[in-house]
């Protein structure tokens, strides 16, 4: 029995940062102290405060250290774990009170966090499935398959509210049902884990940190439908998280929880990983069903419904690995225990990724119902460099923005929704006021041009149409009659496209166009960028005021575009100014002014 | 793996090592000090002892930790208990021998063994 667990964060992000080398570091000074029978070293999923990386645990103190580095090991070895003094100045600072490390679930960041999704997250070592069965892991599955019938499964689910974390938010049980009452000699269950949004990263976190989950709950499916084979479609980029679920199915097949007549029941149930190249549209059903089959991955019509013709024409579910993630701690726990979290139409919880303008960037998650403003100010420790919020996007390059003054709407799929956003997948990018929404609303774009598929011409060509406006907008060359083409494209494209990638790509040019049309109209009547992003309606002057006439500035100059001599005002020449800023930087007095 | 039994046997196998990362003060804390001093008198060997014992018998919500000079040193090996709600007990003098008995009687039966504790030792 080890007396002391050190868990080591082996996410993306902290790998990333270190923790790789950190764990050997550790791993061989605990061998020189004598401790590796006492001390046992556990590459865990992520914990999410990435921004802090990389992050580690001590217990059974509970201590947390952040930002560690290779040459702190031989002091954490031998100041804690061999003679109990926890290191002070590595620990995070928000677990130090009154000289007493308090316990982590106590912080700003955890305190209004709730964790059912990524409950195994960051607690056990993702690569040995004996700490997920320590945690309960298996038993929803055995309670299936021995106690319960297909349809009280289905019912189960249905009764949780439980509704898909992929983006939609379509009602899991509902879906089950549909593929329940499908006859066909096959079915599948299919997990999408292709997570193509820029800066989400929930679903890499739960199959690093936690993969049995997802083969657990996708075996609780196909027995709920009548499946024996699954896949799960995941993007070659994310190469810790293929690896640890590969491991995971393989000792999941050893110790018969997948395979033949698991729990002898009978039942039987296989799964395999299909890779996916990273296109966007290959998270669109279709096009990734299309793509495990082997071919192209596009979108194709609907009807006919996955549930009815999926994978390979049978009756298939595909569910997200959030929601996948849920499902097992709903057949343990009960319909009403999960029905007791959220709003009335969103139940439970949701996992974002934090990004952008914030001082805790990482992994959340939130019961429904909470506020964007407890989420930015609390959990996120508000925005650096005591600027102001000015809106945070959800949803990714098929969502939207909520600005300041809605900030107090709580996140539910139904009030994004009313706003002009959506849920998406869990992106959530906090912007400030350094930031400018016709710009925002030009990267989304240039995103959604490139991963259109091509196959429909109002997303192929709509989407590019919409992308020159913008360009022009940002570039002071519009005029107020594209604002309404603008509008009346989006409608267009979103109504006319075959798949969602093309039916939401404009959302973010609407939303924006809502709460801020003031910003686009300063684009084009007064050819100015509020925010001071575009570049092209910058100008950069010298205050004659307070300039010293130091000379710094001209010599930085790339373009020469500076004049003036030792001690005089200098100037800026307008015609050869590049608008790199450079001088900007350089000048210790302030005197040269972007506007 | 054959039944629900089976795996709910695993389970509770596997839960006996993983309470230890529960933030959770419920639990009953055995504390060695392991300070320079402690490791000197013979420290090391009881937290082995102790750490065995209670894996041994699979005893959940007890944790053993270490801590630094307790500022007895002269009575070292020192052994604390915190169980939750009541006055910590302070042992001193330790050997694996009676860290054995220390489990089985104060953190098993409740009854903490009095010829161990400071209180009898110093008198
Ligand atoms: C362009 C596009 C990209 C998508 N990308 C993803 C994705 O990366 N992950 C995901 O789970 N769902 C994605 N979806 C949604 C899926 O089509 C599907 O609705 C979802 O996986 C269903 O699972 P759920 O009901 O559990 O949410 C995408 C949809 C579109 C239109
Ligand atoms: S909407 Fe866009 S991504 Fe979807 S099928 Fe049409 S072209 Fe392809
Ligand atoms: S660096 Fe500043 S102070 Fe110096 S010459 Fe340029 S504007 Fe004037």
């Amino acid at each position: 029995m080890y007396r002391s667990h050190v868990l080591v964060c082996g996410g993306t992000g902290c790998t990333s940062s270190g923790s790789g080398r950190i764990v050997e570091a550790l791993e061989k000074e605990i061998a020189a102290a004598g401790l590796s029978e006492e001390v046992k070293v556990v590459k865990t999923g992520c914990f999410g405060l990435c921004a802090l990386g990389p992050i580690m645990i001590v217990y059974p103190e509970g201590a947390f250290y952040s930002m560690v580095k290779e040459k702190d090991i031989p002091e954490i070895v031998s100041e804690h774990l061999l003679k109990g003094r926890i290191v002070k100045r590595l620990l995070y600072s928000e677990t130090v009170k009154e000289d007493e490390v308090q316990s982590l679930s106590q912080t700003q960041f955890y305190s209004k966090q709730l964790r059912v999704a990524l409950r195994n997250c960051g607690v056990i070592d993702p690569e040995n499935i004996n700490e997920y069965i320590a945690y309960d892991g298996y038993q929803a599955l055995g309670k299936v398959l021995t106690e319960m019938t297909p349809q009280q499964v289905i019912d189960t689910i249905k009764a949780s509210g439980l509704r898909g974390r992929g983006g939609a938010g379509f009602p899991t049980g509902t879906k089950w049902s549909f593929a329940a009452a499908s006859v066909a000699d096959q079915k599948y269950v299919c997990c999408n884990a292709d997570e193509g949004d820029p800066g989400a990263f929930m679903d890499r976190s739960v199959l690093e940190g936690d993969p049995h989950v997802v083969i657990e709950a996708m075996a609780i499916a196909g027995y709920a439908i009548g499946a024996t084979q699954g896949y799960v479609y995941i993007r070659a980029e994310y190469p810790i998280a293929v690896k640890r679920l590969s491991i995971a199915i393989e000792q999941a097949r050893e110790m018969g929880m997948l395979g033949k007549n698991i729990f002898g029941s009978g039942f039987d149930f296989n799964l395999e990983i299909r890779l996916g190249a990273g296109a966007f549209v290959c998270g669109e059903e279709t096009a990734l069903m299309t793509s495990i089959e082997g071919h192209r991955g596009e979108p194709r019509p609907r009807p006919p419904f996955p549930a009815v013709k999926g994978l390979f024409g049978k009756p298939t579910v595909l569910n997200n690995v959030e929601t996948y993630a849920n499902v097992p701690r709903i057949i343990l726990k009960g319909a009403d225990w999960f029905a007791s979290m959220g709003t009335e139409k969103s139940k439970g919880t949701k996992v974002f990724a934090l990004g952008g303008k914030i001082h805790n960037t990482g992994l959340v998650e939130i019961p429904m119902g909470t506020t964007l403003r407890e989420i930015v100010e609390e959990i996120g420790g508000g925005i650096p460099n005591g600027k102001k919020f000015k809106a945070a996007q959800t949803g990714g390059p098929s969502g939207g923005c909520i600005p300041a003054s809605l900030i107090d709407t709580p996140i539910d799929y139904d009030n994004l929704i009313a706003i002009g956003s959506m849920m998406g997948s869990g992106g959530l990018i906090v912007m400030d006021e350094d930031t400018c929404m016709v710009d925002i609303a030009k990267f989304f774009l240039e995103f959604t041009v490139d991963e259109s598929c091509g196959k429909c011409t109002p997303c192929r060509v709509g989407t590019k149409r919409l992308y020159e406006i913008l360009d022009k907008i940002s570039k002071g060359k519009g005029e107020m009659e594209d604002l309404d083409r603008l509008v009346e494209l989006a409608n267009y494209i979103k109504s006319n496209s075959l798949c969602g990638l093309g039916q939401t790509a404009p959302n973010p040019v609407l939303s924006t166009l809502r709460y801020f049309k003031d910003e686009y109209i300063a684009h084009i009547k007064d050819k100015t960028c509020p925010a001071g992003v575009c570049k092209e309606l910058l100008t950069y002057s010298i205050d004659p005021e307070k300039c010293k006439g130091c000379t710094l500035c001209a010599r930085v100059c790339p373009a020469d575009a500076i004049s003036g001599t030792v001690k005089n005002p200098h100037k800026i020449d307008r015609n050869k100014c590049l608008k790199c800023g450079a001088c900007m930087e350089k000048c210790r007095f302030g005197a040269i002014v972007k506007n | 793996m054959k039944s629900l039994e089976e795996l709910k046997a695993l389970r509770d196998k596997m839960a006996a090592n993983m309470g230890i990362r529960e933030d959770d003060s419920d639990n009953i804390r055995i504390v060695v000090g392991m300070a320079t001093c402690g490791i000197a008198a013979g420290a090391r060997p009881v937290l082995h002892a102790l750490t065995e014992e209670v894996a041994k018998r699979g005893l959940k919500n007890v944790t053993v930790a270490q801590t630094g000079c307790i500022g007895i040193c002269q009575y070292e090996p020192v052994v604390e208990v915190f169980c939750p709600g009541k006055e910590k007990i302070t042992y001193v003098k330790m050997t694996p021998e009676k860290a054995v008995r220390i489990v089985n009687d104060h953190i098993v039966n409740g009854n903490p063994v009095n010829e161990y504790t400071i209180g009898s030792t110093v008198k």
